[in-house]
């Protein structure tokens, strides 16, 4: 087989894309070992594009072409226990069939990276992008990024590889764009070179911890817990090590965007965003691809003299309390839009998150929960200029409505 | 920042061709966001898809409400969809037809228009109506917002191969030298000389 690397670029490029395709390079040059896949709308053409870069040899791994997604994770796992550096991606539905498998990834402690093509969740029947799949899922132990743009998809896929396998974090990575806008909206990105990559990532460092290796003999995965012998305790590592990996996760992502920055000049935010939030009175706090809109419909606002700023979520878990405690302290009221329900709540999962971090920070403001762009639904600068509008009101009246505003409710 | 939306039909290559113009554009150092709508696409059935050019970056990942450019790569689409919906004024409508500028009911916002017999030039190139490349060719006539030189590259970096790509290569540079401009005036449009 011809070598690989030699088909890839050694300086950087200008590529034009839609973000399914910039996963796949991203993917590309962090050489895992072993993919899985099983196509599912949005998700199909990235998981396409990966095959046929394997197939054409401009990625040397193997292939594996399962009967469904259960499948696809569970071969991964045993891939990753073998040393291998994985990859595989899904959303939805195929999401909900992989789940037996998802929940136990992170308590083996395997460092692989999935890319979440965020679709809604049936029923009814919907086939366009919405964050429900990936939403539903935030509490099962995986780290959550969600990215913004094209671009960001594909340093987020590389970066996620060296966040997963770094020794303070070992745990799962999803790297989360937006099916439609972002999985097929197309622009220009800049791809590394192949050996900046290379350098970035370094030696790959997957099983060391757990391995099935006839070399070094051990049960994986035992059977503990229950009430008595060195079971409590022994359950209760498992879980305080899961969430140590989480919190130390906080700062390497920190670290590790720091240090992509350094090697490619593209500084993105690592865990929340804050734009143009210093002198605001109230603020939007946005998730995944609705950012730009928002971004521009705070220009707009703030051209007409109006204090707003915003903030972005990238890291959903681990949640970056701090970090958010510390942005929200500058604002008198917030509007926070969510591409997803949470339906206990009568919210957004995003607006639970802020809730959170506001009583964390000691700042009672009142919080407009807003749910806009379900299942494909477009969320633009006008919508996001009606939400900073109920922000102001809510910071004038220091009450927010009750419910949820649906955005897209008489669209 | 220039808005552009793209009429077809499924099979014709609109989302295609939003991503070669995206590539062409790039080329000459723009920024641009391309996003396909989405539906139960099947051939025949409706398609568009949305562009936005500018000289810097460009954030908004949306559709387009307020195009300024409509590029209709279909004779008859325009019968299924209201293409015109939410134009900007002083527009410019890229139409693929093959029937005389007076049988046109254009509404009053396009003020630049471009005809092409775009099904006549795919049917004799392809043996099919794929009408994509040719309709690229009349864009960059009718608007100039993009250069043939580019498209061309735009077309050698999509999946052509062989045959194809040099079918492609033939149907850009045909539709950008068979295509009539015209100006609205105001006794009606008149050819761009």
């Amino acid at each position: 087989m011809a070598d690989a690397a030699a088909l890839l670029p050694n300086a950087p490029k200008t590529i034009v894309c839609d973000g399914n395709e910039a996963a796949a390079w991203g993917v590309v040059l962090s050489r895992p070992d072993v993919v899985a896949v099983y196509p599912i709308t949005p998700q199909s053409s990235l998981v396409e594009y990966v095959s046929q870069f394997i197939a054409d040899g401009t990625l040397d791994a193997e292939l594996l072409n399962l009967e469904g997604e259960h499948s696809v994770l569970s071969a991964l796992q045993g891939a990753a226990l073998a040393g291998a550096r994985t990859y595989t991606a899904t959303c939805g539905p195929g999401l909900a069939f992989m789940f037996e498998p998802y929940v136990r990834t992170p308590g083996l402690r395997l460092p692989m990276v999935a890319s979440l093509v965020t679709r809604d969740m049936l029923t009814p029947q919907c086939v366009w992008g919405g964050q429900q799949d990936a939403m539903t899922v935030r509490d099962c132990g995986w780290i959550h990024m969600y990215c913004e743009t094209v671009q960001e998809v594909l340093d987020t896929t590389i970066m996620a590889y060296r966040i997963a396998e770094h020794r303070d974090v070992m745990l799962p990575v999803n790297v989360n764009h937006d099916g439609n806008y972002l999985s097929y909206g197309v622009a220009r990105a800049e791809m590394p070179a192949q050996a900046a990559v290379d350098g970035f990532l370094g030696v790959k460092d997957v099983n060391w911890h757990a391995a099935l290796d006839p070399l070094r003999p051990m049960a994986i995965d035992p059977l503990t817990g229950g009430a008595g012998g060195p079971g409590p305790s022994m359950f209760v590592r498992y879980r305080k090590g899961l969430c140590n990996g989480m919190r130390n996760a906080l700062r390497v992502i920190e670290e590790t965007h720091a240090e992509w920055g350094r090697l490619t000049g593209r500084h993105h935010a690592p865990l929340i965003e804050e734009y143009r939030l210093d002198d605001a009175e109230v603020a939007l706090v946005t998730i995944g691809s609705m950012t730009g809109a928002a971004k521009d419909a705070v220009d707009a606002l703030r051209s007409g003299g109006k204090r707003v700023g915003l903030i972005k979520v990238k890291t959903m878990r681990p949640f970056p309390v701090e970090a958010m405690a510390r942005a929200l302290s500058k604002v008198n009221a917030v509007a926070v839009v969510d591409r997803a329900v949470s339906y206990g709540w009568n919210a957004g999962p995003v607006y639970q998150e802020t809730l959170g971090a506001l009583y964390r920070a000691r700042h009672m403001i009142p919080a407009v929960s807003v749910i806009g762009g379900l299942a494909g639904a477009d969320i633009t600068d006008g919508h996001f200029a009606r939400c900073i509008g109920m922000a102001f009101a809510a910071a004038a009246s220091g009450q927010a409505p009750d419910g949820p505003v649906w955005l897209n409710e008489n669209d | 920042m220039h808005e552009i939306r793209i009429h077809g039909r499924g099979g014709q290559g609109t989302v295609l061709a939003a991503e070669i113009l995206a590539k062409a554009l790039v080329a000459e150092g723009k920024h641009v966001v391309a996003i396909p709508s989405f539906g139960f696409e099947r051939r025949g059935a409706p398609v568009s898809a949305c562009l936005r050019v500018d000289g810097r970056e460009i954030r908004a990942m949306t559709n387009i409400y307020r195009p300024d450019t409509l590029l209709c790569i279909d004779p008859t689409v325009g019968r299924a969809v209201n293409i015109f919906d939410g134009m900007a004024a002083h527009g410019a409508l890229v139409q693929a037809t093959k029937r005389p500028v007076e049988e046109l009911a254009a509404p009053e916002t396009v003020e630049t228009l471009g005809l092409c017999d775009a099904v006549g030039v795919a049917l004799s190139i392809f043996g099919r109506p794929i009408t994509n490349s040719v309709m690229l060719g009349a864009f960059a006539r009718t608007t100039g917002l993009v250069s043939l030189e580019s498209l061309k590259e735009g077309i050698e970096a999509a999946d052509f191969r062989d045959a194809g790509l040099a079918q492609n290569l033939t149907a850009v540079e045909r539709g950008y030298a068979g295509t009539t401009v015209y100006q609205r005036t105001e006794g009606g449009y008149e050819a761009r000389t």
